[in-house]
């Protein structure tokens, strides 16, 4: 690739000032409660029901997203390159993914009543 | 940039492995090589991840406690210094791509460095967690405000995963360390920069993971 091809001084600059807003954005809104996604959920697993959690995993997933298509070139890059950063994320994601409805279903499903056997 | 056809490669030029067409192809198949080991590494801190996931929604309680115990100011300092590095490498590559040696020395060298403050910072967390026995490593004797298990759990996970980061920068500074040599040396002056380039990919990989650890281990429940 030629170096015309990728990203300027400017962008890189750009791209550094969103990450430190994004992270100062993170840290600010760890400290305010955004309330429950779920009262259920919040109940049971805390944090993890609340909006804080998908607000903070939200924010890093951004500046992943910045950090791969910039500073990683994948934005200037070959499709090829594109499909492999792309795998790799949903590899993960069928990794947590599968995993956790395992361990987060076990206890939906209530053992059956028992069968009431009319005289 | 040199052709195939060119004349016997001398150390300063780039050098075709006779595998390839030209370098244009044998560059794009050492960023994909790259890429396919940084999605293993995306893998290897998967699995970690996900147990950090599956023992969080066990004591939510105990985690969101002993995360309170993280100091904030020093692990938003430390992210700093790692986005701030990742910045710095951006524009080393920048500059090997425009063949400025001591531009691209002077960025590799201040990568490094940053990188050093972070592990600084770092150890001197780890320092106080030690003085507070809340290091469950080593047989060491953990001593814990609520006294249940699981939050020995997060510290064990808290170490797991900053330990496996710092080991990775680590690994990163030592390459960085050898591809400035080989920039002060003149290596990369004429258009062979793939290697500057590759190391980029590999400190920005661990620039993104720290982006997920600091959330998910420092800012646990600080609103209540």
């Amino acid at each position: 690739m030629s170096a015309a091809a990728l990203p300027g001084r400017a962008t890189y600059v750009a791209v550094f000032v969103a990450l430190l807003a994004l992270m100062a954005a993170t840290i600010a809104v760890a400290y305010i409660d955004l309330g429950a996604w779920s009262a259920t959920v919040a109940e049971r697993y805390g944090e993890l029901g609340r909006w804080n959690t998908v607000v903070a995993m939200s924010i890093a997933f951004v500046k992943a997203v910045l950090v791969v298509l910039y500073f990683m070139h994948v934005r200037y890059g070959r499709p090829l390159i594109w499909l492999v950063a792309v795998a790799g994320f949903l590899w993960l994601v069928l990794l947590i993914g599968g995993i956790a409805t395992d361990y987060f279903s076990r206890d939906l499903l209530a053992p059956p009543p028992p069968v009431v056997v009319p005289e | 940039m040199t052709t195939p056809t060119s004349p016997p490669a001398t150390p300063e030029t780039a050098r075709l492995a006779h595998h390839f067409d030209d370098l244009e192809q044998q560059r794009s198949a050492n960023v994909l090589g790259m890429w396919l080991f940084l999605v293993t590494e995306v893998m290897f801190f998967g699995g970690i991840v996900t147990a950090y996931i599956v023992y969080r929604a066990r004591a939510p309680v105990a985690f969101a406690e002993a995360s309170r115990h993280l100091d904030v100011v020093l692990g938003s300092v430390n992210t700093v210094v790692l986005l701030t590095s990742s910045f710095t490498m951006a524009l080393a590559v920048d500059a090997a791509h425009r063949r400025r040696r001591q531009l691209l020395t002077g960025f590799l060298l201040l990568t490094i460095a940053l990188g050093g403050a972070f592990l600084a910072i770092k150890f001197t967390e780890y320092y106080h967690k030690y003085e507070s026995g809340l290091m469950p490593l080593l047989g060491l004797e953990f001593r814990q405000a609520a006294g249940s298990e699981p939050e020995q759990l997060f510290y064990g996970l808290y170490f797991a995963m900053t330990g496996l980061h710092a080991l990775h920068m680590v690994i990163g500074m030592v390459a960085l360390g050898l591809m400035a040599r080989l920039a002060w040396r003149g290596r990369f002056d004429h258009g062979n920069d793939t290697p500057v380039e590759l190391a980029g990919l590999y400190w920005h990989f661990v620039d993104i993971v720290w982006i997920f650890l600091f959330p998910m281990l420092y800012l646990i429940d600080r609103h209540s």
